[in-house]
């Protein structure tokens, strides 16, 4: 590997969550990085992959294998895929709807790009808040998200957490104090890997997405 | 030797009531062994709801540009590792919806095949279909053409049965 390429990190996935999927898996990276607008480049990157993005594609994205084993993961979680999207497929709807894949801040812009290219469900957390490794564990009892104002989790939730607290649900929402802001120096790229989906794809999106903020 | 015969019969006897016995055991245990191996059952149902998933897919991308099919399965909701109970009725959801969107197809497939039937009868003979107004929708085709059977010169072409079928150029 050369110093160009991101050292990618091996989460921990909770034996209990293991047992039950046994392709899931957490990949992260962490990257120095200035959280703020987006270069001229990567915003050309978006234009490049709004182009490459089109109505028929989004009809027969469902099918392609990543995305088809992302639906089903989620079908298996309890979510239903056609309301809280997947992440390719809401950032291709998003395209469709705004007619082009906006910049929204260089972090969200190479998580994009990294979801968009691979269809690997990306997450960034800002890593300076971090204790420790990150992971995927099941919420335990009265255990909430963002401190103790912050929502409870109902017991057993899948989220993604360090060794002190939950920092976000799987897929969806971010406690606050783990969310990316113009005060994060370094960011944990993560991508959350699930049956069906090859590790290759996974290290791409982290390289991709780390690449992306490395250029900025 | 009748003695021999006979304690070697009863020790045979004695033998096959002890394997009997062990085989009635094992069914009576197993009879009353109500405990599943649920994680087997979760795997086996999560196997079944991914299989249905692909099935939903591929009906959804066959049915484009029909429109007016219902896709969505309702979710017990999460993230979270769902039980053997809320597995099986999603996947029992997602059957139904499964079978519901082929029987919708198909009786629109049907529909649709006699609409293709009528275009070429109505081009045939368009004095036949007067008025008549075949689109794209009706045949399960993208797109805004139509085939409209229509008199030619107006009034005139009406009163003299000078019917002809125009055929639109597309989306405006």
């Amino acid at each position: 590997m050369s110093t160009d390429e991101a050292t990618v990190l091996q989460g921990r996935v909770a034996p209990a969550l293991r047992e039950e999927f046994p392709g899931l898996g957490f990949f992260y990276s962490i990257v120095p990085a200035q959280p703020g607008r987006t270069p001229s480049g990567v915003k050309k990157h978006l234009r490049y992959l709004s182009d490459r993005m089109h109505g028929r594609r989004a009809l027969s994205l469902r099918r392609e294998p990543i995305a088809s084993a992302y639906r089903v993961f989620f079908r298996h979680i309890g979510l239903d895929p056609d309301e809280v999207r997947i992440p390719l497929e809401a950032a291709v709807v998003e395209r469709l709807r705004a007619g082009g894949f906006k910049s929204e801040g260089l972090v969200e812009d190479a998580i994009t790009i990294a979801t968009v290219e691979t269809g690997v469900a990306m997450r960034a957390f800002d890593a300076g808040r971090v204790q420790g490794g990150l992971g995927l564990r099941l919420a335990e009892p009265g255990e909430r998200l963002g401190g103790k104002n912050g929502i409870e989790l109902p017991d057993g939730t899948l989220v993604v957490a360090d060794e002190q607290a939950p920092l976000g649900l799987i897929f969806g929402e971010t406690a606050p104090d783990y969310a990316v802001s113009r005060q994060t120096e370094r960011v944990a790229v993560c991508a959350v890997r699930v049956d069906g989906v090859p590790n290759i794809s996974v290290e791409e999106a982290i390289w991709s997405c780390v690449s992306v903020l490395r250029a900025a | 030797m009748p003695e021999l015969l006979q304690d070697h019969f009863s020790e045979s006897e004695s033998v096959l009531d002890a394997r009997a016995g062990d085989a009635t055991s094992a069914l009576v245990r197993s009879a009353l062994d109500t405990r599943v191996d649920e994680a087997a059952a979760r795997r086996s149902l999560r196997g079944q709801i991914a299989r249905l998933e692909c099935e939903l897919a591929a009906l959804f991308t066959a049915a484009y540009p029909r429109r007016g099919l219902e896709w969505q399965v309702p979710s017990p909701g999460g993230p979270r590792v769902l039980d053997v109970g809320e597995l099986e009725a999603l996947r029992d959801d997602m059957a139904e919806r499964v079978e519901d969107a082929r029987r919708t197809l198909r009786d629109r497939a049907y529909v649709e095949r006699k609409n293709r039937a009528r275009i070429e009868a109505l081009i045939a003979d368009p004095a036949r279909f007067r008025w008549v107004r075949i689109s794209n929708e009706d045949i399960g085709e993208p797109g805004c053409k139509f085939w409209h059977s229509r008199p030619r010169l107006g009034l005139i072409g009406m009163l003299m049965g000078w019917w002809r079928v125009k055929i639109s150029s597309g989306c405006p």
